[in-house]
């Protein structure tokens, strides 16, 4: 076993964790606070790559890009909100997966309309597009770095924001039972856009990480969704908590696995059969382990308080 | 009465129309990738079938041709559907394109079994070139394994003793590892099978790589993933320490975005821009004029596989009913090839010659490639033994 290896894949499993948090953040609140399935979760990630693409080639900053990108995400979000969503929360949850499929395909359609079918780069500025050696003789991408602190920084805004604030209350409040803080005069309209912009926000904060590591393209989103919804599931829907912890897990699970189990099965497989199992057993571990605990614990890791109990 | 006779004789006109049309002009049933991020492959193979229509006059044996395009969406099932759509609905004669060698596998029967002729345009999977070898079936590209097995050659001549391999996993990639592990005499000391279209981020196969200390990396990632491994590759700074040769990975739909990062980088390749024949300088040079931009070799095959249905079109006058003249024309493939000379094997697949291909700026400071060296003369595939066919 190479330690030093581990270690790095365990950096590698973070950073994907990080960028599956920031989009399970979103998602798990729509679903757990609005009762809305939002299969245009991905999109929104899509969007925020192609805004902070387009911003970044007209400032030439990547930073500024990102700034200017993270409230055009957030706007989108609400607009999509006021427009399309809001009249579908009163419907069945196969009416609202529909109705976000359909908006998955319009914004692949939008985006190739307005930006063409090929992709944009976002390239990135030269202090971040270095390597740094902080795990001896592996010299390691400073982007990568930088997503996994800005991940964590993020996450403990949110965590401040969840359980300090009036607001965090009023979402904790509506995780727990939406029925009851509307009768109790909160002005639940306006919570709910708030809400699904801040997942927007979010959403849009990882297309725009993703987007100097994967290119930015139409589709970005429709794969990491999966992914994002077996988090959420793992995690307890409607909890930030559960989201991060589940997120991580994933992550490193996904990550470590693909990297040590064709070694692991070379132990009690011959080695040819490791080979061709190996990349089939790992990409589905993380889908063994979202069954094992819909089995044991469906309601999640960390499900709100007062929900499934 | 007469209202009856009036609905007859419109039924009759409207079942006659289709077959009518048909008789008038040759049909081409083209599937390629439109959508998705892989649309940009499928756009350059549909701007080269559009140039060779232009080239031809728009017309085969004195018909006017007809080409319907499909869009395949990536997907296996969608590619049959839309092939299934093509063989019955619109009764094509000819159904060509296919990037993808699960899709191709997956239309596969839908056209050979129902009298269709089917040219792949890039697909080449093992199974095709060898046990189901068909009549119906042709390829203007090539079989999956040659050009990695070229690639293998390079890196013996090259003294690479342990090399380090990856590709997605699904047919193609299968092929291509297979391939390259064929003619390769060194070590093979690591191999990654990526999740196919759903892995874009290779950090963790990066690391073991690195971990690993091969003497070089090998790497088959076609159309999008192409972009985004050569990106991931060189945020790692694994070149310093571990160079790279690829198949399939850069190419002229990539080039323009990721040529810093590409330059001087090694591939092999049945073709390339700057091939020096007659019908490839035409190609070259008008496909840039119309679109703009270099074609790549997906949009070069694509050309070639109307220029030969054209010759087999010709040969037989326009007459398409005469399944088995068509299909004598077409073994005999009497067209100028953007690759020179053109020649079937048993299985219908081109013997032809292999090229190390490097990029490198042109006189205008746009990224190409250039061919550095002929790997194999006229190399046959090995699956050809499998294949009961002989004509």
């Amino acid at each position: 076993m190479n330690w030093l290896l581990l270690l790095e894949q365990m950096l590698n499993g973070f950073q994907l964790g990080i960028l599956l948090f920031l989009l399970a953040a979103g998602l798990t609140l729509v679903f757990g606070i609005m009762d809305l399935v939002n299969l245009a979760h991905g999109s929104l990630y899509m969007m925020g790559a192609y805004f902070c693409a387009t911003f970044t080639g007209w400032t030439d900053s990547f930073l500024l890009g990102a700034l200017l990108a993270i409230p055009a995400t957030l706007i989108l979000g609400i607009l999509v909100e006021v427009i399309a969503l809001r009249n579908l929360y009163a419907r069945d949850h196969l009416d609202q997966v529909l109705a976000t499929f359909g908006l998955i395909l319009f914004f692949n359609e939008f985006v190739r309309l307005v930006w063409g079918p090929i992709g944009l780069d976002i390239p990135l500025p030269a202090f971040l597009n270095a390597t740094v050696e902080i795990i001896p003789g592996a010299p390691y991408p400073t982007y990568r770095i930088a997503i996994i602190i800005l991940g964590f920084l993020v996450a403990g805004l949110l965590y401040l924001l969840v359980s300090k604030t009036r607001m965090g209350m009023l979402i904790r409040a509506g995780a727990s039972n939406r029925e009851t803080i509307g009768a109790l005069g909160v002005n639940i309209k306006l919570l709910f856009t708030m809400v699904f912009g801040l997942g927007a926000a979010l959403a849009g904060l990882a297309g725009l990480m993703a987007g100097p590591i994967l290119s930015v393209e139409i589709g970005m989103g429709d794969g990491i969704l999966i992914l994002t919804l077996v988090v959420i599931v793992i995690g307890g829907i409607g909890s930030i908590k559960g989201a991060f912890i589940a997120a991580i897990i994933v992550g490193l699970i996904d990550t470590v696995g693909r990297s040590f189990l064709p070694e692991f099965l070379d132990l009690f497989l011959a080695e040819d059969s490791a080979a061709t199992a190996a990349p089939a057993i790992s990409s589905m571990l993380i889908y063994i382990l979202m069954a094992l605990i819909l089995a044991i614990r469906p309601q999640g890791l960390f499900p709100p308080k007062g929900v499934g109990r | 009465m007469n209202r009856k006779i009036i609905s007859l004789v419109s039924a009759m006109a409207l079942l006659g129309a289709p077959a009518l049309a048909a008789a008038d002009s040759v049909k081409i049933g083209f599937v390629t990738t439109l959508s998705t991020g892989a649309g940009a492959i499928g756009k350059d193979m549909r701007d080269a079938v559009d140039l060779a229509v232009e080239h031809l006059g728009g017309k085969m044996g004195g018909k006017d041709i007809e080409i319907i395009y499909e869009d395949d969406g990536f997907k296996p099932e969608i590619g049959k559907q839309k092939t299934d759509k093509l063989v019955k609905k619109d009764d094509v004669d000819f159904v060509a394109g296919y990037i993808w060698s699960h899709v191709l596998m997956a239309s596969y029967k839908s056209v050979v079994d129902n009298d269709k002729f089917l040219i792949s345009s890039n697909a080449g999977p093992s199974p095709v070139a060898g046990k189901l070898c068909h009549e119906n079936f042709f390829s203007t590209s090539w079989q999956n394994d040659q050009t990695p097995m070229a690639m293998g050659e390079v890196l013996n001549q090259r003294g690479i003793k342990n090399l380090y391999i990856m590709a997605p996993n699904y047919a193609a990639g299968k092929n291509m590892v297979t391939g390259v592990e064929r003619t390769f005499k060194g070590e093979v000391v690591g191999k990654d099978m990526t999740k196919f279209p759903a892995q874009l981020d290779f950090s963790a196969e990066l690391a073991k790589v690195r971990a690993a200390k091969p003497d070089a990396l090998f790497v088959f990632y076609p159309g999008k993933h192409g972009a985004q491994f050569m990106k991931q590759y060189s945020q790692a700074e694994l070149a310093k320490t571990v160079p790279l040769y690829t198949v399939f990975t850069v190419d002229s739909i990539s080039l323009p975005r990721i040529g810093d990062l590409a330059d001087g980088s090694l591939m092999t390749m049945f073709w390339s821009p700057d091939l020096d024949n007659a019908a490839n300088k035409k190609f070259v040079g008008d496909f840039k004029a119309k679109y703009g931009h270099y074609p790549s070799h997906y949009a070069a095959q694509s050309y070639d596989s109307i220029m030969l249905i054209n010759s087999a079109v010709n040969k037989v006058g326009g007459d398409l009913s005469n399944r088995d003249a068509v299909r004598t024309a077409m073994r005999a493939a009497e067209f100028d090839s953007i690759r020179g000379k053109f020649k079937y094997g048993q299985n219908h697949m081109p013997i032809q010659d292999f090229y190390l291909r490097q990029v490198e700026k042109d006189q205008e400071g746009v990224y190409t490639t250039k061919i550095v060296d002929v790997v194999y003369r006229d190399h046959q595939d090995t699956y050809v033994k499998d294949c009961k066919m002989s004509w």
